[in-house]
């Protein structure tokens, strides 16, 4: 028997070990482990998302190009959803039944991710759809109306500038810290490029689910909530009605109109025709493919990244470089009989008188005057050999910001080309070449190539007499000094005093008897132009003018790139002085305002040829 | 008539029978709870915790139906015929049941499911108690063992076909009972023994667990043969020695003579020196069984912990090796299979020390816990009650459990005594299991929390009321 009571207890002993067991389990979960309890609460608690205002995008005379309105959605959680009319509600919303159906199937195949949250059922309805739904929404559990804000646009202009804004993908939340699905960002222009500081920063209200599943309170009287901070308003050095009147002169032509303020670097007008619609970067994703598929392709932003030939508005550089060469003066003249010739090499001109010095061979943009000199600088007796010398004028032409990005904050900023010795050596092999063969660089034609904010950074250069600062589209302010970079001068590796010079000489390119860009006259105002024709094996050449106004003491300057426009004189030059009066002026003169209808009226579509 | 059912009144555990009442309405108010509608109505059928009192009530009428109008010498004449019709219900079930959530081992009768293996457990103890108060009959007797045995692996069998792995695994209650009348306590023991092995073997690996083995073993031998302390030391610094063997093997200029793995080698040692000493010790002394079963036990270990991988990989299925996976910490998984465990454990943690208060949880009444009025129930008590109501909860089981042992032992019925004992063996495995399940001491194994789960088995626990005087 006592051996019994032994097992009795050993009984008892075993069953009370195992339950203390438990019990210490049990003090270890609920008393010494606190994750529990936080998971459990982030389980019960419900994050509301605050979406920001993003910053506005402020033009230079304080006018929105970009601001804000709000656009209402429809929310979903699944979880909480019960059997509800169908019907009614497609008939609030105007929807198909199988719309909803299949929604719901996507939901429930996705129901683990989901969890808890909400997902989107409908964007952007209407504000009558909004408040006819909240009355409703009772009858509708687990659906939400949520009110977020949305780009507007004031002005038709900068689409491509501005950029749009669209929801992230899992591509971007990926390779960008802070996204969620369901945020938006800036994908191009400044929307992208100052993404940071427009985007603002997300909030969020907590509430506390009871055990009914209702939306109790706010947890903790708020306390932990984060109010949404709305994102900062950009001032930019962009003159939106300029850009809207630059892009009113560029209609159905194809090309860049680009003006910079040379005193400051900060960019005017950014134009890239054809452009994209303001009123489609509010529903990019409706557009999106649309504006793939142009064959004028709108989505190209042809002010930075279409790299050409620039044509004769170079010839500026290589004269600039010959004087700091030494290789000739502003007096030095060349012969030219329709051109230059060189045993079988010919380089043709129009008909002018000869010989012309410097100035005289920029008026009249002379291709035989700027062959000599560019033989002149490369044939320079002081380097041992034409390699030597042409490193040398690579150095000198890059000193101007060719050949390299500037450095400007447009998104996807392209550095066009300046060739170099080596890009020769691989062409014809070393020692195979001589200044000869290179000789179209003398005109800006041949394996030099920049971008039409290049040619516009070369103007303000000029405009400055010598220097430049890298062009931006952002204006500094107390909070945000600008970048260094964008207060900085540049300066040539010309010196400043061979500058008045040129400048003489694209003064008289616009008032000079025999000046090629005449056409760029503006009434009370002294303009200096360069106009340049760039060669197009595919088609019409390119029109190309580069201006700035006035002579003394400028305040802007233009470079007008039109694909297949001809003659730089025929269109660009019209285009750039009319864009450079009307920001000058505020309005074209009486005796301007056939050019203008002239150029607002042309088509030049028809000679684009598409690749 | 009269008489006999008043003083079967009297004889009646009434305190017994309160607590268990206070248990069953714990059950309901925390069934009640996990619910999560907003229209009630206690007597709403519809609804489970309405339907739940329901079965209460036939549950509680039953047993009184059982208590007064069976007679007590019904139950040692009934306990074979129980036993014979229960095993043909399980076999006919495999036939012709109804499978739910994978398993085939219930019976549809229109209105309500029913389990049949539930039931299994009691004509089991009864069939046992009948064979284990036969005059005369001990363990150690072969027949004798072998009858219990069979009576115990019968309905196992048949319930592990149904694939109902976890009711079959409370059987192993009768286990504790057969000790009791005399079984030896080693068999229990080794009997953990694998089982730690098996989940060593699994978490760290073969060689630690062969150490383990050896460590105990070899302890025992020490112990048992009354040799000086002295052994022990050698033990466990052989074992220590021993523990640098992987690290050495490890070394290449090694390794590369050696193609065998730690686990082989000392495998092959113990073996060979285990091998050896049976001999001599039979030679020696032919009848000293201990040192001789102790070695053999060792060998098998050895087997055991070498096939632990086949056993895992071949023989239990896909989700049991997941469960098993993740409560070792294997794999993490809270989504998947960890998801339960996990929820369970978040809604019990939450609760800290004296809960959310009635109604208040949020983990079980949003189903984050699934099956949370069967199987999970405890985490509303956890979550809602606390620490304090957990542990009363605690409490209650382990004054039910040594109650009925109590009062088994008291009796002088061994027929009585031995049932009482079975129903006693059955609720501690079935809170113990149960309860380790949710808060993450043992993998998920489906079994309900006695007298507080949703669902109509209460009736098998009704005849434990039958230990009266």
């Amino acid at each position: 028997m006592a051996v019994y009571f032994r097992k009795k207890s050993i009984f008892i002993i075993a069953i009370a070990a195992v339950f203390l067991v438990i019990a210490i389990r049990l003090f270890s979960i609920q008393i010494i482990h606190k994750e529990y309890r936080i998971t459990a609460e982030n389980n019960a608690l419900k994050y509301e998302t605050q979406f920001p205002a993003r910053g506005r995008i402020i033009d230079r005379n304080g006018l929105s190009m970009v601001d804000n309105k709000m656009v209402y959605d429809i929310m979903v959680t699944p979880i909480e959803v019960t059997a509800f009319d169908t019907l009614a509600l497609c008939r609030i919303f105007d929807l198909d039944k199988d719309y909803v159906v299949k929604c719901f199937e996507g939901y429930k195949k996705d129901r683990r991710k989901i969890g808890y949250g909400s997902v989107y059922f409908l964007k952007h309805i209407s504000s009558e759809q909004y408040n006819y739904f909240v009355e409703q929404s009772f009858h509708f559990p687990g659906f939400s109306a949520s009110i977020r804000s949305a780009r507007q646009y004031p002005y038709n202009a900068g689409g491509n500038l501005i950029g749009y804004v669209s929801e992230v993908d899992q591509n971007y939340i990926n390779n960008n810290e802070g996204y969620k699905s369901g945020d938006y960002a800036g994908k191009t222009g400044i929307e992208q490029a100052y993404e940071s500081r427009l985007r603002g920063e997300k909030g969020y209200t907590i509430y506390l689910r009871d055990a009914h599943n209702q939306i109790k309170e706010h947890y903790e009287n708020g306390q932990y909530d984060k109010e949404a901070i709305a994102g900062e308003d950009l001032n930019t050095s962009i003159d939106v009605i300029l850009q809207a009147y630059g892009e009113a002169l560029m209609r159905n032509k194809v090309g860049s109109l680009v003006a910079i303020e040379p005193a400051t670097g900060e960019v005017l007008t950014l134009i890239s025709s054809p452009g994209i619609d303001v009123t489609q970067l509010d529903e990019i994703n409706k557009h999106y493919s649309d504006l793939v598929n142009n064959p004028l392709r709108p989505m190209f932003n042809r002010t930075v990244q279409s790299v050409q030939p620039p044509g004769s508005v170079f010839k500026l550089v290589n004269g600039l470089i010959a004087l700091q060469e030494g290789v000739i003066t502003e007096n030095t003249m060349y012969p030219c009989h329709s051109g230059f010739t060189v045993g079988n090499l010919h380089v043709g001109c129009h008909s002018h008188p000869s010989p012309l010095n410097l100035k005289q061979g920029i008026m009249m943009s002379c291709n035989s005057y700027f062959c000599y000199t560019l033989r002149a600088i490369l044939d320079n007796p002081k380097y041992n050999n034409v390699e030597e010398a042409l490193t040398q004028w690579h150095d000198y032409v890059e000193s101007f910001g060719f050949g390299s990005k500037l450095g400007s904050d447009i998104p996807y900023e392209l550095g066009g080309n300046v060739p170099s010795a080596e890009t020769y050596n691989k062409m014809y092999g070393k020692g195979g070449w001589k200044s000869l063969s290179v000789i179209s660089l003398s005109i800006g034609q041949g394996e030099f190539q920049a971008t039409p904010l290049h040619l516009a950074n070369l103007c303000a250069t000029v405009a400055n007499r010598g220097y430049y600062y890298t062009p931006h589209i952002i204006r500094g302010s107390e909070d945000y000094p600008l970048d260094e970079q964008y207060s900085t001068r540049h300066y040539t590796m010309v010196d400043t005093s061979y500058f008045p010079t040129i400048v003489d000489g694209m003064e008289m390119a616009v008032y000079g008897q025999g000046g090629t860009a005449s056409a760029a006259r503006i009434p009370g105002v002294v303009v200096c132009g360069k106009t340049g024709t760039a060669q197009n094996p595919h088609g019409d050449d390119h029109s190309v003018f580069i201006c700035f106004a006035p002579k003394d003491n400028p305040q802007i300057a233009v470079a007008a790139y039109i694909e297949n426009g001809g003659f730089g004189a025929t269109w660009a030059a019209p285009i750039a002085s009319l864009l450079m009066e009307k920001y000058l002026k505020g309005e074209i003169s009486p005796e301007r305002k056939w050019q203008e209808q002239r150029v607002m009226e042309a088509n030049l579509l028809n000679k684009v040829r598409v690749k | 008539m009269a008489s006999s059912s008043s003083s079967l009144i009297r004889r009646l555990d009434w305190v017994l029978i309160a607590v268990t009442l206070l248990l069953v309405g714990i059950g309901w108010m925390n069934i009640y709870s996990a619910i999560n509608v907003d229209d009630r109505a206690v007597f709403d059928i519809t609804q489970r915790y309405g339907m739940h009192l329901l079965w209460i009530g036939i549950s509680i009428v039953f047993d009184a139906l059982i208590l007064f109008a069976i007679p007590e010498k019904f139950w040692s004449a009934f306990s074979w015929w129980g036993y014979i019709l229960m095993l043909a219900t399980l076999v006919a079930v495999l036939v012709i049941g109804t499978e739910i959530k994978g398993s085939k081992s219930w019976i549809n009768l229109g209105m309500v499911n029913i389990q049949p293996a539930e039931f299994s457990k009691i004509t089991t103890s009864l069939a046992l108690a009948l064979a284990m108060s036969k005059y005369g009959f001990n363990f150690r007797n072969f027949r004798d063992g072998a009858t219990a045995f069979a009576l115990m692996l019968l309905p196992i069998a048949l319930i592990l076909l149904e694939k109902e792995t976890g009711l079959a695994l409370v059987y192993i209650a009768f286990l504790f009972v057969f000790f009791r009348e005399g079984m030896s306590g080693w068999l229990i023991l080794l009997g953990a023994l694998a089982i730690l092995l098996f989940v060593i073997t699994l978490a760290y690996s073969p060689f630690i667990a062969l150490l383990t083995a050896l460590g105990i073993i070899w302890t025992l031998i020490v112990i048992e043969s009354k040799e000086s302390n002295l052994w022990l030391l050698v033990v466990a610094a052989a074992i220590a020695l021993l523990s640098f063997l992987p690290k050495l093997l490890a070394i290449e200029a090694i390794s590369n003579i050696i193609h065998f793995s730690p686990f082989e080698i000392l495998a092959i040692i113990v073996a060979t020196v285990s091998v050896y000493l049976i001999v001599r010790e039979i030679l020696r002394n032919p009848r000293s069984k201990f040192m001789r079963n102790a070695l053999l036990s060792l060998i098998c270990f050895i087997g055991l912990i070498y096939s632990v991988e086949f056993l895992f990989d071949k023989v239990l299925q896909d989700h049991q090796r997941a469960r098993i996976e993740v409560l070792l910490g294997i794999r993490e998984d809270p989504s998947g299979v960890g998801y339960n465990v996990h929820q369970s454990m978040v809604a019990i943690g939450s609760g800290g020390l004296t809960g959310k208060g009635y109604l208040n949880g949020t983990q079980t009444r949003f189903n984050f816990v699934p099956e949370q009025e069967t199987d999970f129930i405890f985490c509303t008590i956890g979550e809602e009650w606390g620490l304090l109501g957990a542990l009363f909860l605690l409490i209650l089981y382990f004054f039910i459990i040594t109650r009925v042992i109590n009062s088994a032992e008291k009796n002088k019925n061994n027929f009585t005594r031995i049932y009482g004992y079975c129903v006693a063996m059955c609720i501690a495995v079935h809170v113990v299991i149960n309860l380790s399940m949710t808060i993450g001491l043992m993998p998920v194994i489906g079994i309900p929390l006695p007298f507080l789960s949703y669902g109509g088995s209460h009736f098998w626990h009704s005849p434990y009321f039958c230990l009266f005087s």
